[in-house]
């Protein structure tokens, strides 16, 4: 057994706390924090520059920070605070050490200098590639070799916490199956090492590309191998924001899942088919089959889809169950009700549920279909779609689960409260706003990526209908909507950090039952399993998925009139 | 109560072997999407015929 001068227990809940990684996680978090802030700057500076009433940057700078907006938060934001949770699901959950401490900081290292590497050299201008830096637009070497090296980091990190899955494991610190927010970090982890050597396959020639040791990259290849890198790395965000929810639900409700079988073969059909959807990024490639196309994004991609749709059900299910144990039992919603509303960790990740589904997931089905994708492909339609998934659901969870490691692992309380409890619905509202405006902009053909859908010097002029103009409007307001929302969380959790109240250490008097956070760390499913008020929810959700996707036959078919 | 750990002395089922088993998960994940997403794209660049 490790030394035992390296943990503490957790007064409030109870769980066994390696310090070295309370220490990392604490670390990851702020850096990813950090990177939020530019990153989020930086999309501001984007949407404002999309507002035609303002059109805030020059051309040149807008790509510029159109390509840091999509390098900060996509990737460095997102997959620091995933090496967080891959610490806080192994080593925290379980109880046990965390398995090569040292590497693990060798790989943080290489994450921030690879991180900082690849910001400079953008910012010096020349690198203005975008985030998927298509070849033959070609960036700085230290552009991609600062991404390699965030990449390597975070592979080793990915090998610390399957390392300290084998320690737990011999040295028993958990019985039989690890807990299914484990679990769903082992989906991540696994879904990071296929992102991680894919990346390694392209991004190395392209370097060498970058600096003339290899005369030629065919585009066609290159898209094919960058995105999956490209795709499976939402896969990530997706398999961890879906353990946070089912981390939240335990900890503040002392909810277990319905079914772990369910939910954990759920967590397999990730596994399995999340990351064949890549193939939707290419499906206008005329190079690649149909075959290709529609297995991978059809047959395949809708088993993970429904991986999701059983996450979407069985997460508020076990909600409702315990709280209907609890004996809030009246009609269909006194659960939902009566649910902590004014605290952030559960609204956030309430929100982050419902928007995931409604405004991420569904358009995703929309954009996976080979047919319905022509009208709206490299149109803002799609980051329309994916700030539903990667901000309405990743990032927005991420800051739940934040307002719970801020007193659990900083030993903290949350300075500002009442920001605190107001934060995810200004967040919520404004990406809310974000992904609806660009999809209406997206379905009236304003193209993603461009800096004048006016086309002032072009030789051939389009004109854009008015409303498109009313949407890249809206969008504007609402990025700012955004920004302050995403603005209050950092105030909110730097001065708790840095200014808030130190909680005791001393443990407060025995409660008289299981503190709630042992429901996430222990194998188990729900006593109580009749949840009607979910099923309504589910069908609404049904509904409205039926409906839209018809709607958008409806559109293609307008495309070009039989007559 | 729904699912218990396989009773004691049962014989842990083929399903819940390989959840408890992220190695074998790990290789799954891998090979699933090499073999459909990236085998496959290859394949069908490399079979583009060349202009001329
Ligand atoms: C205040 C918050 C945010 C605002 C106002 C914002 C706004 C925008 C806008 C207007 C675009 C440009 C669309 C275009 O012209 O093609 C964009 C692109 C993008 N955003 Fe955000 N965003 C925010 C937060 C985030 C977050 C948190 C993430 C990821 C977790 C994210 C990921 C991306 C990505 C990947 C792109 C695509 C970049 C590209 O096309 O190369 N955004 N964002
Ligand atoms: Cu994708």
């Amino acid at each position: 057994m490790a030394n035992d001068t390296q943990f503490r227990t957790c007064p409030d809940t109870g769980l066994k706390i390696h310090l070295p990684a309370e220490k990392l996680i604490k670390t990851n978090a702020v850096v990813a924090v950090v990177f939020l802030l530019v990153g989020g700057l930086f999309g501001l500076s984007v949407a404002l520059t999309r507002w035609p009433a303002v059109h805030f940057l020059p051309a040149d700078w807008f790509y510029l920070a159109l390509t840091a907006h999509g390098l900060d938060v996509l990737l460095v934001w997102i997959i620091f605070f995933e090496m967080a949770i891959l610490y806080f699901a192994s080593a925290i959950l379980l109880g046990c050490r965390l398995a090569a401490p040292k590497l693990a900081w060798v790989g943080f290292w290489l994450m921030l200098v690879g991180a900082v590497m690849t910001n400079v050299v953008v910012l010096m201008g020349e690198s203005s590639v975008m985030f998927t830096s298509y070849v033959p637009m070609q960036a700085d070497p230290l552009f991609y070799l600062g991404i390699i090296l965030f990449a390597v980091g975070a592979l080793l990190c990915c090998c610390c916490f399957f390392g300290t899955l084998v320690i737990a494991k011999n040295e028993k610190t958990y019985e039989g199956s690890v807990p299914l927010v484990t679990f769903g970090a082992i989906t991540a982890a696994i879904i990071a090492v296929f992102t991680i050597a894919s990346g390694a396959i392209i991004l190395i020639p392209t370097l060498m590309w970058s600096v003339g040791l290899v005369s030629y990259i065919d585009p066609l290849m290159y898209k094919v191998v960058w995105w999956a890198m490209g795709h499976s790395s939402q896969q990530i965000n997706v398999s961890a924001h879906v353990a946070v929810w089912y981390l939240i639900a335990a900890v503040i409700f002392g909810a277990k899942p319905l079914s772990e079988k369910v939910s954990r073969t759920a967590f397999l059909l990730y596994i399995l088919f999340l990351q064949l959807g890549s193939v939707h990024h290419l499906l206008v490639e005329p190079g690649l089959s149909s075959e290709y196309k529609i297995f991978n994004t059809s047959y395949a991609m809708y088993l993970a889809v429904l991986a999701s749709m059983i996450h979407g059900l069985t997460v508020p299910g076990s909600i409702e169950a315990a709280q209907r144990e609890k004996g809030f039992n009246k009609g269909l919603f006194e659960w939902l009700r009566k649910a902590p509303w004014g605290n952030p960790a559960f609204s956030g990740m309430f929100l982050s549920l419902v928007m995931f589904g409604f405004l991420g997931g569904i358009t995703g089905v929309i954009l996976g279909t080979e047919q319905i994708n022509l009208i709206m492909h490299n149109t803002l339609y799609v980051p329309g779609h994916f700030h539903g998934t990667v901000v309405a659901g990743t990032t927005l969870a991420f800051m739940a689960v934040t307002y719970l490691l801020v007193p659990l692992i900083f030993r903290k309380e949350i300075l500002f409260p009442k920001m605190a409890q107001w934060q995810p619905y200004v967040f919520a509202i404004g990406v809310t706003g974000l992904s609806v405006f660009m999809m209406g902009a997206g379905t009236l053909g304003v193209p993603r990526r461009h800096w004048d859908i006016t086309f002032t010097d072009a030789a051939m002029s389009f004109d854009f209908p008015g409303a498109a103009y009313l949407m890249l409007g809206l969008n504007g307001v609402s990025a700012v909507v955004a920004s302050l929302g995403g603005a209050m969380f950092i105030i909110v959790v730097v001065g708790s950090l840095l200014f808030g109240k130190t909680k005791g250490e001393a443990a407060p008097a025995p409660a008289a039952e299981a503190p709630p956070t042992t429901a996430a760390a222990q194998y188990g499913s729900a006593a109580h399993l009749e949840v009607p008020g979910t099923f309504a929810l589910a069908m609404v959700f049904l509904v409205s998925f039926v409906l839209y996707y018809f709607v958008n036959w409806k559109y293609l078919a307008e495309t070009w009139g039989l007559s | 109560m729904v699912d218990d750990q396989g009773g004691k002395g049962d014989k842990i089922p083929f399903m819940q072997q390989l959840l408890d088993n992220p190695f074998l998960l790990l290789c799954i994940g891998i090979v699933m999407p090499t073999v459909f997403y990236l085998i496959w794209g290859i394949m069908e660049v490399i079979s583009i015929p060349l202009a001329n």
